[in-house]
């Protein structure tokens, strides 16, 4: 194992740098734009059962420093994944977690059913933000119980790693985050996109078709920064760290703050290369500091003289 | 598809809204076809965070130009640089326009700073040996690019040049008056002029492929973001980064 390398579960992530679910497409559109083999790891967009067209324009608004959107999980579906991408991501030389998303515990039973056996998916990320079909509509991931029971379901089912994805649209994300571990979850990733909204003054219309959307993007950091500092402190499990990291400075602040791992997300669509600029800037920044075993780094956060901690 | 650093070799402001930037780029001068754009990144700043896409307005051997409109705060940053400057680019991106639909007079028509695609076709279809009728709109005569297209009917709302009014009316009454050839127009300009052009080419049932402004982030197909109506009933939407900017107008729904 080289410096950077880890494990989640049985499975080896040769560096801790990944790209987030819907910010690198499924992985195979963009080759001569960034080599995918040097990443940590590679998050498909959110799959689910039935293909799903998405939301009607306007999808995205840039908002200072942040992104608003509304896409909508579009995707072709499990099983157009399975027949068209899959067989093009076997070739590649990093970790394939595909990012599920369902509207009811059975749904996320069933895209685990059929993508299980597939070896060249190496774990799952369950995305929780669908609307609860049968709880009035509400995001999955805001309630405790919804979460509990779709990663006990999800346990039951696999024995691949299973990262929870929490939404930071709660009153305390460690509760989520310990509800996912005590059901079996192998780490948490966090934070999915914050509820937000922006309208056009001239026309008194909101920007998104969908009136609200979720923000990303450099706006949402300090937030994201926050709870994963939170989260680290209740679980035990690994927690992934994501929320408008751009550059290795702002990675470096999630690793001291306790993230095992961070997924760059709209970093993406600003300089597609930016994830592997920082797996590079991070092995210089390692060696240009004697940092021999970055596991002692993580979490090292310098906290003397922080009286106001409680824990 | 080319993600590259290039140098400003001119920076010319044609008038207070609107610069004309010269950059370097071989690679991707060589390889853009008419209707395709470039998606730059202004700074390394977050404001603003997104790239900004730009039709690509003409190309030689080793340069690249773009037309900006100075609108909002990207925009506005652009017109701070400076020759020497380096354009973080990527590019060319998107599908051009059809060079090959066999119509006896091709007409371009473009709506004031929409019509930044439409000198590198203009080249595309002389080359072709193409009769070709550019028509030109604007608010007034200032956003009027007639740098590389010899425009023979051009519209101003204010009547500071041309006609006054609108160029979709003028499209109509040259169309009304003239039978018997076989059409194909080419547009890009402002959303509701194109609304108004694929009335009138429908009306007299002439193939139209027309390029799209939309919101956009990535430019590359991975974030889903600029979403276009389709009509086609297998899929609902599509992007207008990769499946456009440039459609033909019975594919979608504006």
């Amino acid at each position: 194992m080289t410096k950077f390398a880890f494990k989640i579960r049985d499975v080896e992530f040769k560096n801790r740098i990944f790209t987030a679910s819907g910010t690198f497409g499924y992985g195979v559109e963009i080759p001569q734009l960034i080599d995918v083999n040097k990443l940590g790891a590679l998050i498909t967009k959110s799959i689910t059962l039935n293909p799903r067209a998405g939301n009607p324009p306007n999808r995205i608004i840039e908002t200072p420093s942040g992104l608003l959107n509304s896409i909508g999980l579009a995707n072709i579906g499990v099983r157009e994944f399975l027949d068209k991408i899959l067989p093009q991501l076997s070739n590649l030389n990093t970790v394939i977690i595909v990012n599920i998303a369902g509207n009811s515990d059975e749904e996320y039973g069933k895209l685990i059913e059929m993508l299980n056996n597939e070896p060249v998916i190496k774990a799952f990320e369950l995305n929780l933000s669908c609307p609860n079909v049968k709880e009035g509509g509400l995001s999955l991931g805001t309630n405790l119980k919804s979460v509990s029971e779709i990663t006990r379901i999800a346990r039951k089912l696999t024995q691949k790693p299973i990262i929870v994805k929490l939404t930071p649209n709660v009153t305390k994300i460690s509760d989520f985050a310990i509800a996912a571990e005590s059901e079996g979850a192998d780490a948490v990733s966090l934070i999915n996109t914050l509820v937000g909204m922006a309208i056009d003054v001239k026309t008194r219309k909101p920007k998104l078709s969908t009136i609200t959307g979720g923000l990303s993007g450099p706006a949402i950091r300090p937030i994201a920064l926050a709870k994963v500092f939170e989260t680290v402190r209740a679980v035990k499990i690994p927690v992934i760290g994501i929320g408008g990291i751009l550059s290795l400075n702002d990675a470096l602040e999630f690793f001291l703050a306790g993230a095992k791992a961070v997924q760059i997300g709209t970093a993406n669509f600003i300089n597609p290369h930016s994830s592997v600029d920082i797996i590079t800037e991070l092995e210089k920044f390692c060696d240009d500091n004697c940092i021999k075993d970055f596991e002692e780094f993580i979490g090292s956060i310098d906290l003397s003289g922080n009286l106001a901690i409680n824990n | 598809m080319i993600h590259q650093f290039c140098s400003i070799t001119s920076i010319e402001k044609l008038n207070p809204s609107i610069i004309k930037i010269k950059f370097k780029s071989p690679l991707i001068a060589q390889s853009a076809k008419q209707g395709q754009f470039v998606n730059i990144r202004i700074d390394e700043t977050s404001v603003p965070l997104l790239r900004r896409p730009f039709s690509i307005y003409y190309t030689t051997e080793e340069e690249v130009e773009i037309v900006v409109g100075v609108m909002g705060m990207g925009t506005k940053k652009l017109t701070h640089k400076q020759v020497d400057d380096t354009l973080d680019i990527i590019g060319p991106l998107g599908k051009p326009f059809k060079l090959d639909d066999g119509e006896d007079i091709s007409i371009l028509v473009g709506g004031g700073l929409g019509a930044a695609p439409l000198p590198m076709l203009f080249r595309s279809l002389q080359r072709l040996k193409k009769n070709i009728v550019i028509f030109l709109g604007a608010k007034n005569k200032e956003y009027l690019l007639k740098d590389y297209l010899p425009a023979k009917y051009i519209s101003t709302d204010d009547g500071s040049e041309g006609y006054k009014g609108n160029i979709v009316s003028l499209l109509d009454n040259y169309l009304s008056n003239s039978a018997g050839k076989s059409y194909k127009i080419y547009a890009c300009g402002p959303t509701p002029m194109l609304i108004e052009l694929i009335k009138v080419a429908r009306k007299f049932n002439i193939n139209c492929e027309i390029s799209l402004e939309t919101m956009m982030a990535c430019g590359t197909g991975i974030c889903q973001g600029c979403a276009v109506k389709s009509k086609n009933s297998s899929k609902k939407y599509l992007l207008s980064c990769v499946d456009g900017p440039v459609f033909n107008a019975k594919d979608i729904e504006l």
